[in-house]
């Protein structure tokens, strides 16, 4: 830094001023804040190559004067605008190291699937909880059927409880003639409102999360209740291997998605309990930039589970095939999930 | 404004500092956004999304109806879900890290650890918004809609979901739910235009000279707040800053106010920018000389 030790006599024209440094550096600024605005509008694409080798160079330069500045000059505005157009520079500059395109295809060859694998422990836990309510509301609803309404909300039942019939039950599945034509004109509508349906709730058991987990839990224990007294139902009129079969099709994408979202939640939450040798807030950042990975993930998954369900449920009848689909799928996620992959070359 | 007084704001602005030291060394001191900033750009945001989302219901509505195709309506399922999970996360992910509401209030993203501000940093502080903001809306449609729940249940369930969402202004940083777990947080990211050098200006004006004793009367915090008055040109505020200092000094009113100020102003700052170069900073004027 330039700090002139000054000649008393020299004072009225003094070697270093604070005008005479702002007139000799003033167009650096300048031109650094015109490429940044360019930058900020256009991207790297609004500047030329030798922009683009300036910028760094004009960035310096005007760190450098921020510094002068500040030890030298008692000029608030010019100070604030140094301050403001520092710190554009430096998130600018330092901010985006990736294209989108590199960014994208690297979340998916690499980020998605390792995250997913990171939270594996909590995957099992979350898989549990959502077997061990299935279970339990099966083997309640399956010895006194009563048990049923005090399960499953009746305007998401709709009709199907332990009284229905049994054809009426097949129709409910696509199954016989009741089902055909009716519901057809708005597959799409139906899959869309499955899709925003099953993202909110995931949204809510990974936000929920933080809460030491439990609301998390509860969520998705309720959410295996639900498909015990459903499947309850459809067993005890001997249309278990039937219903498991619309079940699968979509349900090994959807529930899977939702033993993530489970497990992402949990996953900030056991951070926030047992945080280990990290601080706090530390291990809850960490913890929530894996689960904000697997959450995207989670979000994907839906999309592909509303799909699934809203038209191959409807469309594909057979099911045996919808036997097949449901374990291809599962086989798919299984295999990006959790195939070993290569370290990363530095 | 006293001594006391004067500190304490002082104290205040540094509370608001944070350290953020970028590769070459330089510290940039980013100062937290305000939690009444945040809200107005929360409110912005939500009513430019209110508006976008009306709108687009008019235009499916006409689509829809003109075409007689219930296509629309699932498009207006996703679209909605969309808006109302995209917003924020396109928005942040974007050069300037803020949505429009914090565009206006001049305000951004920002890592907590001086790191690029990553995508799953951005979704993860994104989602618990929905919790944050929907959990007590659904706690009071809750109360609402049965009868069954007694007040004071629907109450203490309000209650617990807004403490999540007023959870930034229970600690310094000014954190959200979401930002702590992102470890994030929102930082003052004001432009300021380029504003020109007064102590430069060369208008031809007589200027007058002021002795050492007239000038040692006032510090740094004095002359910025000059500076601020000089750059507002606000005639009134100029006169009645310009009798404070006469008063002060002791100098009859006998030029224009601007020519007096203007020449004060150039002249306390050369006096106090010598004397930081020689290690010098006078805070204000109840620090010594």
């Amino acid at each position: 830094m330039i700090v002139p030790t000054l000649p008393a006599a020299a004072i009225d024209a003094p070697a270093f001023s604070t005008i005479r440094f702002r007139a000799e550096r003033e167009a650096d600024w300048i031109a650094f804040d015109a490429l940044l605005t360019r930058l900020e509008k256009r991207g790297a694409k609004g500047l030329s190559s030798e922009e683009l080798l300036q910028l760094p160079v004009l960035y310096r330069a005007t760190l450098s004067s921020l510094s002068i500045a500040r030890a030298t000059s008692l000029d608030k505005a010019l100070l604030d605008h140094l301050e403001a157009l520092s710190m554009r520079g430096y998130f600018l500059i330092y901010g985006v190291r990736q294209s989108r395109l590199d960014r994208l295809a690297r979340f998916f060859a690499r980020d998605w699937p390792l995250a997913v694998q990171a939270v594996w422990k909590e995957t099992v836990i979350i898989a549990l909880i959502i077997i061990l309510g299935a279970v339990t509301s099966w083997s309640l609803v399956t010895s006194d059927p009563q048990w049923y309404y005090s399960f499953v909300d009746e305007s998401m039942a709709g009709g199907r409880d332990p009284r229905a019939t049994v054809e009426f039950l097949q129709a409910t599945m696509g199954h016989g003639k009741a089902a055909a034509g009716e519901e057809e004109g708005a597959l799409h509508v139906f899959a869309s409102f499955l899709f925003t349906h099953n993202s909110g709730v995931s949204i809510m058991s990974f936000a929920l999360g933080f809460a030491f987990g439990i609301p998390t839990m509860m969520l998705e224990f309720y959410q295996g209740i639900n498909i015990g007294a459903m499947v309850a139902v459809f067993t005890s009129k001997g249309l278990g291997y039937d219903f498991a079969g619309w079940l699968f099709i979509h349900g090994t994408t959807e529930l899977f998605a939702a033993a993530l979202s489970g497990a992402a939640g949990l996953r900030i939450g056991a951070a926030v309990v047992f945080p280990g040798a990290r601080s706090r807030l530390q291990a809850a950042s960490d913890a929530g930039r894996t689960a904000g990975k697997v959450m995207v993930g989670v979000i994907i998954m839906l999309l592909v589970a509303g799909l699934l369900e809203g038209f191959g449920r409807q469309l594909i009848t057979d099911t045996v095939t919808r036997y097949a689909i449901g374990t291809a799928m599962l086989l798919f996620w299984l295999a990006y999930y959790y195939l070993p992959r290569r370290e990363e070359a530095a | 404004m006293s001594a006391a007084s004067n500190a304490r704001e002082r104290l205040a602005r540094q509370g608001k500092l944070r350290q953020f030291i970028t590769p070459e060394g330089v510290d940039l001191e980013l100062r937290i956004a305000s939690s009444g900033l945040r809200f107005g750009a929360l409110i912005v945001d939500l009513g430019i999304m209110l508006v976008v989302l009306f709108a687009f219901t008019l235009l499916i509505g006409w689509l829809g109806y003109s075409s007689r195709s219930d296509v629309f309506e699932s498009i207006w399922l996703l679209g909605f879900f969309f808006l109302r999970t995209f917003w924020f996360i396109g928005f942040e992910l974007g050069q300037r890290a803020a949505t429009p509401g914090k565009r206006l209030m001049g305000i951004r993203v920002v890592a907590r650890d001086g790191g690029r501000l990553t995508a799953d940093a951005v979704f993860a502080r994104n989602l618990i918004r929905e919790l944050e903001i929907f959990l007590p809306l659904m706690m009071l449609g809750f109360g609402a809609g049965e009868d069954r729940v007694s007040g004071l249940t629907v109450a203490a369930g309000i209650l617990w979901s807004l403490t999540l969402s007023l959870f930034l202004l229970f600690n310094k940083d000014r954190m959200r739910m979401g930002d702590l777990i992102a470890g994030t947080w929102v930082v003052m990211a004001q432009r300021s235009k380029l504003d020109q050098d007064i102590a430069a200006e060369t208008d031809g004006a007589a200027t007058m000279a002021f002795s050492e004793n007239e000038l040692a009367v006032y510090g740094i915090y004095e002359l910025q707040e000059l500076e601020r008055v000089l750059r507002a040109r606000d005639p009134r505020a100029m006169r009645e800053v310009a009798d404070t200092i006469r008063a002060k000094i002791g100098r009859p009113v006998a030029e224009e106010d601007d020519v007096f100020l203007l020449s004060y102003y150039r002249q306390l700052k050369a006096r106090l920018e010598r004397k930081l170069l020689f290690g010098k900073r006078r805070e204000d004027k109840y620090a010594s000389d």
